[in-house]
């Protein structure tokens, strides 16, 4: 390689290591786009069983169960449109309650039911999950209003 | 007295700051070596001023002083010392005055300590620190002084963030702030030495001890962080890609691409642009997990307050700050001679991909982090979490991690590819026979990322000490040791990772007091729940006796917590350790009358994920003082020669 022309073979190796790196980025991030659901976006574009995804809305009152083992948790989960039966097993967020907000991580099952590895709850005023944030329930409608 | 005096030290110290940036610029241009022969004195005072303002805040919490604002919204008279102590920096203003004393210490010993590079380069360094540091002065003063009073005084303070009274608060945020911070100075001989077009090996030679010494104290910082949030969280993760945390990732991964292409520098004189452009971006990222954590925009543990003033003066020092230096570099960077060539079989092209790589996984970490911030601007709430980061990340560090096997195996300036193929026979043959061994025992069992995960930290293991092989350890340069330690911290890490995730076992139960539960190997004997109380909580504390093996069973006291001021939950681990891995015990909420919810996991290894941290901040450690005594012993010789 001539001296001359390394600098620019350099500088066109990293170039393409970027425009690489930028599609990359793009790509995964179109599916991180879809990350996010409402109870109404997966009755509406619907989500195939095993998909990791966010399901955010809120637990329907009087839905909230406990199994007999005493770790699982079974709940529905509403954005007033829709709803998605939920299912979790694990030590839930203090502040996780029927009428409360919640983001559930996880995927749907064959059946239908979403079963989530980690609730996100409120934790305290001071840190919430970033989807928590946009919404509000309305107590006379029982509508849950997301805005994103 | 003390809040006063401490603000006054502050001004004091950017007054100096504004002096030593005049005396600087009027002394380069106009040649006058008077004013120049002040600047070293101007910058160690500043340097003692800021470490005296910090000093007066640190006695302010430790006295709880109630009439000090900060003092009162951020901690509270009962709180144990240590605590009082280290919620100095538990906090907005506190932790930006901790930011601007380390960038006032390091500004004072390039002044007193740096003795290889050419005085004109040294002075436009000091400069250029005097020019950062102003900004930040000027964010402490005007939006956040941490000296400010009320009147009246209440009774007592609000208490600090449960979350952070732990004791990695007092070593975690002091040690990653030395090293975020210390970026600075890199950053500073990068603009010193466009100013002054001085860009060559002596240069890097001068800029690598200052390089190191903030890598390695922003690598202990990092795995001190994530230790702490794997045990204080209690959900059993050590890493999650919170944007806070993705703060302090930045600027490693720059610093360690500096690290290496500074080396290239310094040693072969190439990649002198390159070099000069990571120096700039490696604090830029500093500065850009600055604006992410301080300015509110985040919600996260890390992010104190939400106000939009500070946020935006933070955003227009960045602006000034990157855009100022990135127009240097475009204006000059054509008067930098082009360095020494290679060839393509050659050790610099091992570090050229090294450094594309780690710039790569930058920049997908950055676009990663900062996507939300973007979509939010049109209206769009998005999270990008883990999936994003996994997918991204971890192939290109694995394609990262067998570049650092094959690099130190080259020969520097042109190899040849048979003789370089010899020398990576024997890790290409544990690397096939690792892929074979751990294929056939876990094939099926484990994800493809841990496997590939296992099998390449073998490999790099073996390859990171085959540097070492027929030489004689004994005449091994500490440099060559300090990079050997710190290649195996990394082959270690990532087995720690792979193990993790690929053998974790992980028990959910609701057990009453006497029942007893087995798990992985381990007899967990749940023995009585009772509530304990601290200086500041009450707790429910089970009491479980773990054993395995029939051997001698060791009492494990997971706690749940509640903090009275400000009245917050947390859960308090329990983690057993032993050679092969942690038992982690986290006690949850009662399932219904009498039980007890309980998580419980075993995590093989797990413990070498730090242990590979520690290995690689050790490495830099060993290769700084390698380089430093090197450079001692040469002086000693040459003034004996003299004599």
């Amino acid at each position: 390689m001539k001296a001359k022309h390394q600098r620019l073979v350099l500088a066109l190796v990293a170039l393409a290591a970027l425009v690489g790196a930028g599609l990359l980025a793009a790509s995964a991030l179109r599916d991180e786009a879809a990350y996010f659901y409402a109870p109404a976006d997966v009755r509406a574009k619907g989500v195939e069983p095993g998909k990791a995804i966010r399901l955010g809305g809120m637990v329907v009152k009087g839905s909230l169960k406990r199994a007999t083992d005493g770790v699982t948790l079974r709940f529905d989960v509403t954005d007033g449109k829709a709803t998605v039966p939920a299912v979790f097993s694990g030590i839930a967020p203090d502040l996780f309650k029927e009428g409360s907000g919640v983001v559930a991580e996880g995927a749907f099952d064959a059946k239908g039911t979403f079963v989530a590895t980690n609730l996100l709850a409120k934790h305290d005023e001071r840190y919430m999950p970033r989807e928590l944030e946009g919404m509000k329930y309305d107590e006379a409608t029982h509508q849950l209003k997301v805005e994103r | 007295m003390i809040a006063e005096a401490g603000l006054a030290a502050l001004w004091f110290a950017a007054a100096l700051a504004l002096l030593q940036l005049v005396l600087v610029a009027m002394g380069l241009t106009g040649r006058k070596d008077e004013l120049l022969a002040a600047v070293r004195p101007v910058a160690v005072a500043q340097g003692l001023l800021t470490a005296l303002a910090f000093a007066a805040l640190v006695t302010l919490f430790l006295r709880s002083d109630m009439s000090v604002l900060l003092v009162v919204t951020n901690s509270h008279s009962m709180k144990p010392w240590l605590y009082k102590f280290a919620g100095t920096w538990g906090n907005h203003e506190g932790s930006m005055l901790l930011w601007v004393t380390v960038m006032g210490v390091a500004g004072a010993a390039v002044a007193l300590f740096e003795r290889a590079l050419r005085r004109d380069t040294h002075m436009a360094t000091l400069g250029a620190q005097a020019a950062i540091s102003l900004g930040f002065y000027a964010f402490l003063l005007f939006s956040s002084n941490p000296f400010a009073r009320i009147s009246p005084a209440p009774a007592d303070g609000q208490g600090l963030n449960p979350l952070l009274q732990d004791p990695g608060l007092a070593f975690h945020p002091p040690t990653l702030y030395l090293g975020y911070v210390g970026l600075s100075v890199a950053f500073s001989f990068a603009v010193g030495a466009l100013l002054t077009r001085r860009v060559d090996s002596a240069f890097a030679r001068a800029m690598r001890p200052w390089v190191l010494a903030a890598w390695v104290l922003l690598t202990l910082g990092i795995t001190a962080g994530s230790y702490w949030a794997y045990y204080e969280l209690g959900w059993g993760g050590w890493w999650f890609w919170d944007p806070v945390e993705n703060a302090s990732l930045m600027p490693w991964l720059a610093a360690t691409a500096l690290l290496h292409s500074v080396t290239v520098l310094a040693t072969r004189d190439a990649l002198r642009a390159w070099t000069v452009m990571l120096a700039v971006v490696a604090f830029s990222m500093s500065m850009v997990g600055t604006f992410l954590v301080r300015s509110g925009i985040l919600t996260s543990v890390h992010a104190f307050a939400v106000d939009p003033e500070r946020g935006s003066f933070i955003l227009a020092l960045l602006a000034i700050y990157i855009g100022g230096a990135l127009a240097l570099f475009g204006w000059r960077i054509g008067t930098v001679r082009e360095g020494e060539p290679f060839e393509l079989v050659s050790r610099e092209t091992m570090l050229v991909v090294n450094n594309l790589l780690l710039s790569v996984i930058l920049g997908l970490v950055l676009v990663g982090t900062l996507y939300p911030l973007l979509t939010e601007a049109f209206g769009h709430k998005v999270s990008v979490g883990a999936p994003y980061f996994d997918r991204i990340a971890g192939p290109i560090a694995l394609g990262l991690m067998v570049a650092m096997a094959a690099g130190p195996l080259m020969r520097w300036r042109r190899d040849s590819a048979a003789a370089a193929g010899r020398r990576l026979l024997v890790p290409a043959a544990v690397l096939i026979v690792a892929a074979v061994v751990v294929g056939l025992l876990a094939w099926g069992r484990i994800g493809i990322l841990p496997y590939l995960g296992l099998v390449i930290a073998l490999a790099t293991a073996v390859a990171s000490v085959t540097p070492l092989w027929r030489r004689s350890l004994r005449r091994t340069p500490l440099f060559t040791w300090g990079m050997v330690i710190a290649h195996l911290g990394c082959a270690v890490s990532l087995a720690g990772m792979a193990s993790d995730s690929a053998f974790t076992v992980e028990k959910l139960v609701a057990a009453r007091p006497g029942d007893v539960i087995e798990t992985a190997g381990w007899r967990l004997r749940f023995v009585q729940i009772l509530p304990r109380a601290g200086d500041n909580w009450t707790a429910l504390q089970a009491d479980v006796e773990a054993s395995r093996g029939g051997g001698s069973p060791t009492m494990l006291h997971p706690q749940a917590r509640f903090f009275a001021s400000p009245p917050t939950p947390t859960t308090e681990a329990a983690l057993l350790t032993r050679w092969d891995g942690q038992l982690y015990v986290v006690l949850g909420q009662e399932a219904d009358a009498g039980r007890w919810q309980m998580r419980i996991w075993w995590k093989p290894f797990v413990t070498l994920i730090w242990l590979g941290g520690f290995l690689i901040a050790l490495g830099g450690a060993l290769a700084l003082v390698g380089r430093e005594r090197r450079g001692w012993v040469l002086k000693w010789r040459a003034r004996r020669a003299v004599a």
